[in-house]
């Protein structure tokens, strides 16, 4: 009625997350302990268990109006944080949202991570059923597909073997096919393409192609744009929460890929009390600097480019291994970067404001965006003080004029992932007129 | 396929509406739906129960007899409690099928949610589901445990009379006192961890504060209605009074503050269950 036809509608959704700042990994259990105690208490005094820790509220989703007709393919793209899992999640019924709504018309099946319960122990024909109840389906059906999903993953000899005796790959397989073999009205996937060969990849993107065209309504999430544009009819990129745009795949990967969406040159954290870190050290500001010092969000193929860490040491006496990861626009980890500047390598840092920057050569990388995680670690004792996934971001550029970069003078898109200038040398043996022809 | 989409088109129709604090409506229904999920959950936990055990299932029947075995010799032998002319290891078996059913409930309830958090925070299906199919390997137990019975019954020639039919009756008690308390804890659990070390606590002196190595008749009279706060004080008089046919006393007024409390514990336990397992995949 309100829906018009709408098979899943968004309405003024929005999702708020409380966070609390200070606790890590490494004090959970003994803050849990305390707080158990103390929250009994501080409620039989009439007061709500008070706030130990620095709170922040964090809006996942900010009223996302979405209307999606049945037989529509929808990817959903957006830098990590955007969003995007907190959607899938709430239209999941995982987690609920903080206000607005969502009216579904449909069964729902929803694969937010492959082999979901599966049970170590279980062979992979009792984990084929149990895994296939646990996603929504019921015996018969199970029964039924049971041979198509054997088949499917390639593990006919190992049917009644228990699954922790299973390679990676054959548990990946097995957990995967159960959930393509999936037959709701609405199918919600998240980045499940992340995983598995490349073989079998291909084998699942084809299954969910198939999944489109039998008319099924399907919401995925993916750091692949290829896989987003070849499979989506409509795609929507969400910015901080947001819908930011909405339309063509095409479009609006390009406009993700292109614009200032994907990629910022600096990111900034100016109250220390609340920057990514603990109570050792903070992440102040992340940056993108050409080789003459400039802030960039695009840089040339040739070009070497800095990574820019700046940090604010709280406490004294602790030695710090600063490093940065690189992805591309698939999402793909190009490689991990270490600071190893001898001059603060292994020594115990006083406090204060240090800035690493770490040089990714010119002619090194490929064309395309590129996204940067800024990571800080202690080794001795190993402990984490932050990680910020796509801090910044920068696209490079190959201009095709000069033609001394590595594509030469082909002109059209080159796949790969790095795109190294290489020396090549090449040596002739022929006979005397063909040199005669080149002269 | 076709079948599929055939049978799945009556059920389309109808518009599901997800908002805050909007889950539950069809909650009832849903856990309906959900039941082959709870067989499937039950039947796991069955089948990795023995597994890497020597004697695997001979467990089930190892446990109970020599919770009796010692039991009998504590109570019976060393301190001389009164049988009411009934052999001492049959009263204490008697006591120990209930109990050992609340107590094993009782912990795989509590535990069931955090022990299945990786469930909770990927896909959606009624929480319930979790907390009462861990209930149900306690039942495998139940069973195994009354076949004892009949035979420990056939040794001491004590044939069971027809009270032996209200015995399912004060089953369901000891599962209801159980999965109240389970509902409860787990969901607790589920914020704070403390819980996981409270449970045991309570199973290990709840042996001790329960009728099961002795009659409550050893308790004086003028307490018998406190001590019957302790919900497994009516369930244990009650199903050994039907399986012994009437043998031992059965003392009513306690029996109903037992049945009272358990009914309380369940109500609130479930309503408590409710409020919170909408934010479940939030926390744990």
């Amino acid at each position: 009625m309100h829906m018009s036809g709408a098979i899943i509608a968004f309405e003024d959704l929005s999702k708020c997350y409380v966070i609390n700042h200070r606790f890590d990994r490494d004090n959970r259990l003994r803050h849990t302990l305390e707080r158990a105690l103390r929250a009994p208490w501080e409620r039989l005094r009439g007061r709500a268990p008070g706030p130990a820790t620095t709170q922040e509220t964090f809006w996942a989703l900010r009223n996302v109006n979405l209307k999606i007709a049945p037989g529509e393919v929808v990817g959903i793209v957006g830098r990590n944080g955007a969003g995007k899992s907190t959607l899938l999640k709430i239209l999941s019924r995982i987690t609920e949202p903080t206000s607005g709504r969502v009216r579904l018309r449909g069964r729902t099946a929803s694969l937010l991570e492959v082999g979901t319960g599966f049970h170590p122990e279980l062979t992979g024909r009792e984990n084929v059923f149990l895994n296939g109840a646990i996603l929504g389906m019921s015996r018969v059906e199970i029964r039924r597909k049971f041979d198509e999903i054997i088949a499917f993953a390639e593990i006919e000899q190992f049917v009644d073997t228990p699954v922790k005796r299973y390679s990676s790959g054959m548990y990946v397989r097995l957990a995967f096919a159960v959930a393509a073999h999936l037959d709701p009205e609405i199918l919600v996937v998240d980045e499940v393409l992340a995983v598995g060969d490349a073989k079998f990849q291909k084998k699942c993107l084809d299954k969910m192609d198939d999944a489109g065209r039998t008319g099924r309504t399907v919401l995925f999430v993916s750091h692949n744009m290829q896989a987003v544009t070849r499979l989506s009819s409509r795609c929507v990129l969400l910015t901080a929460g947001k819908v930011a745009l909405d339309g063509a795949p095409h479009e609006v990967a390009t406009a993700y890929l292109t614009s200032g969406v994907g990629s910022s040159a600096e990111r900034t954290w100016s109250d220390v009390d609340t920057a990514p870190g603990d109570d050792v050290v903070r992440l102040t500001a992340v940056r993108v600097r050409s080789e003459s010092g400039v802030l960039v969000t695009a840089i040339d193929i040739r070009q070497s480019v800095g990574v820019e860490l700046e940090y604010e040491v709280l406490e004294p006496g602790h030695v710090f291994d600063a490093h940065f990861c690189l992805r591309n626009e698939d999402g793909v980890l190009l490689f991990v970067s270490l600071d190893v500047d001898p001059v603060w390598r292994r020594r115990r840092r006083p406090v204060g404001r240090y800035v690493s920057t770490g040089w990714i050569p010119g002619n090194l990388l490929a064309e395309g965006c590129m996204s940067v995680d800024a990571h800080m670690v202690t080794l001795m004792p190993e402990a984490l003080h932050f990680r910020v996934r796509d801090a910044v971001g920068f696209r490079v550029v190959d201009c095709l004029e000069a033609g001394d970069t590595a594509r030469g003078d082909y002109p059209r898109p080159i796949p790969g992932v790095m795109r190294p200038l290489l020396r090549w040398t090449t040596e002739a043996h022929v006979g005397e007129d063909v040199q005669a022809l080149t002269t | 396929m076709l079948s599929y989409r055939g049978a799945a088109a009556l059920e389309v129709m109808q518009e599901l509406v997800i908002e805050a604090g909007r889950t539950e409506r069809q909650y009832w229904k849903d856990l309906w739906r959900y039941r082959e999920l709870f067989f499937f959950l039950a039947w796991r936990d069955l089948l990795v129960r023995y597994k890497q055990t020597i004697v695997g299932a001979m467990w089930s029947i190892l446990r109970p007899l020599i919770t009796m075995l010692v039991l009998t010799i504590v109570f019976g032998r060393l301190a001389g409690m009164p049988s009411a002319g009934v052999p001492y290891p049959l009263l204490v078996f008697c006591a120990t099928i209930p109990w050992s059913f609340f107590a094993g409930s009782l912990t795989s309830c509590g535990d069931s949610l955090v022990g299945n958090s990786s469930l909770i925070s990927k896909v959606y299906f009624p929480r319930m589901t979790i907390p009462a199919s861990s209930v149900m390997t306690s039942f495998a137990d139940l069973l195994i445990s009354c076949a004892l019975l009949a035979l420990l019954m056939m040794w001491y020639r004590f044939p069971p009379g027809r009270l032996a039919l209200l015995a399912p009756l004060f089953a369901t008690m000891a599962f209801a006192a159980s999965f109240g308390i389970g509902l409860w804890i787990s969901a607790l659990m589920v914020r704070y961890r403390d819980f996981w070390f409270i449970l045991p606590f309570i199973v290990q002196f709840g042996l001790y504060l329960s009728p099961v190595g002795f009659t409550s008749d050893v308790v004086p009279s003028r307490w018998r209605l406190l001590y019957s706060i302790n919900p497994m004080v009516g369930t244990i008089d009650g199903f050994r009074w039907s399986l012994l046919n009437g043998a031992t006393r059965m003392d009513w007024p306690g029996f109903l503050v037992s049945l009272t409390v358990i009914v309380v514990v369940l109500g609130t336990g479930i309503r408590y269950f409710r409020k919170t397992e909408r934010t479940f995949a939030d926390v744990i």
